[in-house]
């Protein structure tokens, strides 16, 4: 039973691991800032996702476990709103992505 | 084990700094920041249980409440610097 | 082993984020790569297990400095003007100090050597008296708190003169009417029009509170304690403000309220030493303000640790209303 929770925390680490690497290679290698934003928040939410996963598995029930749980849940809210302030932020100031003409979006009156 | 996960989060450290160094727009640099931020409290978490100390992860839990609040910042900076602009050429004209 | 590898590998990048910050002449940049820079003296600290400093350098490094350093900036321009022309002065004085500095770190003892001086004469014996004299389990709120009340004292005080000194320069605008900075009540202001960072926001608004309040009164039993907390509670006023505008932030905490939270604080601390004088013993010695030696300490702590984080939060919003609140007419 150990040995299951083991091999799966394993593989959860394992792959949140290498979510968070290609996400960090993404913000590098992609050519626009919303291409990079892409690559950037999505990787950063999942990766984290799976790491925290993996860690709580191996923490069993304890109060570890529900302090890890409080870190996945702000940060699944936090990421997400962080990428779309910074959009926001982006198209106020006139950066216009490669696709086509946005305009100062986000803003409902 | 933990060892990987890490290794992995301190290159994805080092390669969102790159992007922060090299980043034409401010945007870019604040993109890198928040992902470095993210990173941080997964390698705090990680190392917590390295060590085996698990009353650690407050800190954790600090630095994912506290990285939202300089991107917030950012677009108010923006958005009141943008607004007064406009303000300013409409009280112009 | 591997540890101080990474370690190492922290600070190489602390240094790349050192340079890149000195040159970078966009203050911007600058600000954003500061928050990076204290996010890895965090994590370095982390690494040498002292979470307590881990935990007041992010909060305070990471997040609030960064918002009033924006702040700042909207104020000032963006552009940082050319430098002096005594560059070469300047670079052999930095050059002569830092051979002078690594000259004096050869004969520093091993890290974490057990026969090192710091270990031995105070260190050990405050190790070893406090479970038996304080009696709870964070050592390093039980130096703070107990064995050097009077430093912390005096680190209060500090940060009330810095808030003092800091409101004093910025509120010239305001000499006619001191109570009131002038914020003109408009509905655009803050983030009121962008629903997706307002909603979230919103929500976690108490929630960061909440945690403030858990390091503050937790400070005892694992890392934390008043400086942390302050900042924290700062952290989420700060929020606030920022999503719905310095008019509605400063009717939910009013300058007046902010005063007296500053000075309150500090209050707080001495009235603790007052009473254990009027008690009959010396000032700052909490063992007489029960019964029981052990729980006077323990309160002693609890009420000392609350006046640090009152006024380390009053300080952080009378600074943050004092930037935010100038650019405006």
């Amino acid at each position: 039973m150990t040995m299951a929770i083991d091999i799966l925390s394993w593989i959860l680490l394992t792959a949140g691991g290498m979510f968070v690497f290609i996400g960090g290679l993404g913000a590098l290698r992609m050519p626009n800032l919303y291409t990079r934003m892409h690559a950037a928040s999505l990787t950063d939410t999942m990766g984290a996702v799976l790491v925290l996963g993996g860690i709580m598995l191996q923490a069993g029930a304890t109060l570890a476990t529900i302090k890890l749980a409080a870190i996945l849940l702000f940060l699944l809210l936090t990421s997400p709103t962080a990428s779309n302030a910074l959009a926001s932020a982006a198209i106020l100031s006139g950066l216009q992505p490669k696709e086509g003409p946005v305009k100062p979006g986000g803003r409902t009156e | 084990m933990y060892y990987a996960v890490t290794i992995a989060t301190l290159i994805t450290m080092a390669l969102a700094l790159v992007r922060a160094l090299l980043g034409p727009t401010i945007y870019d640099r604040l993109l890198a920041a928040n992902m470095f931020g993210t990173k941080t409290v997964l390698l705090l978490s990680v190392v917590a249980f390295l060590y085996g100390r698990p009353d650690f992860l407050d800190l954790a839990l600090v630095y994912a409440l506290i990285n939202f609040i300089g991107v917030i910042a950012v677009l108010e900076f923006i958005r009141e610097r943008v607004d007064s602009d406009a303000a300013e050429k409409s009280a112009g004209e | 082993m591997i540890i101080i590898l990474f370690g190492i590998f922290l600070l190489a990048l602390l240094v790349i984020t050192a340079l890149a910050i000195v040159r970078s002449d966009n203050l911007f940049a600058a600000v954003i790569l500061t928050g990076i820079f204290s996010l890895l003296m965090a994590a370095n600290f982390f690494l040498l297990d002292a979470a307590d400093v881990a935990l007041t350098e992010a909060a305070i490094g990471a997040g609030i400095s960064t918002v009033l350093f924006l702040g700042a900036l909207a104020l000032t321009g963006e552009h940082e003007r050319g430098g002096s022309q005594n560059r070469l002065v300047a670079l052999g004085v930095v050059t002569v100090t830092t051979l002078i500095v690594i000259y004096a770190t050869f004969d520093k003892p091993r890290f974490g050597d057990p026969d090192a001086p710091v270990h031995q004469h105070v260190g050990s014996w405050y190790l070893e008296k406090t479970p038996e004299l304080v009696d709870i389990p964070n050592a390093v709120t039980a130096v703070l708190g107990s064995f050097r009340g009077y430093d912390t004292l005096g680190e209060v005080f500090v940060v009330l003169t810095a808030g003092i000194g800091v409101l004093f320069l910025l509120s010239a605008r305001t000499a006619g009417r001191p109570e009131e900075f002038p914020v003109a009540d408009d509905p655009d202001q803050g983030l009121r029009h962008y629903l997706v960072p307002r909603v979230v926001g919103r929500m976690l608004i108490p929630f960061i509170f909440l945690f403030g309040l858990y390091v503050q009164f937790h400070g005892d039993y694992g890392p934390g304690g008043g400086f942390q907390a302050g900042a924290i509670v700062a952290a989420s006023v700060i929020l606030y403000a920022l999503l719905e505008g310095e008019a509605r932030a400063l009717r939910a905490l009013p300058m007046r309220v902010l005063k007296w939270l500053v000075a309150g604080g500090a209050l707080l601390y001495g009235g603790v030493g007052v009473a254990s004088m009027l008690l009959g013993s010396n000032f700052l010695d909490y063992s007489v303000l029960a019964s029981d030696p052990i729980t006077g300490q323990h309160i002693g702590i609890i009420l000392i640790e609350l006046g640090v984080g009152i006024t380390v939060t009053g300080v952080l919003l009378c600074v943050f209303h004092a930037f935010a609140a100038r650019g405006r007419v």
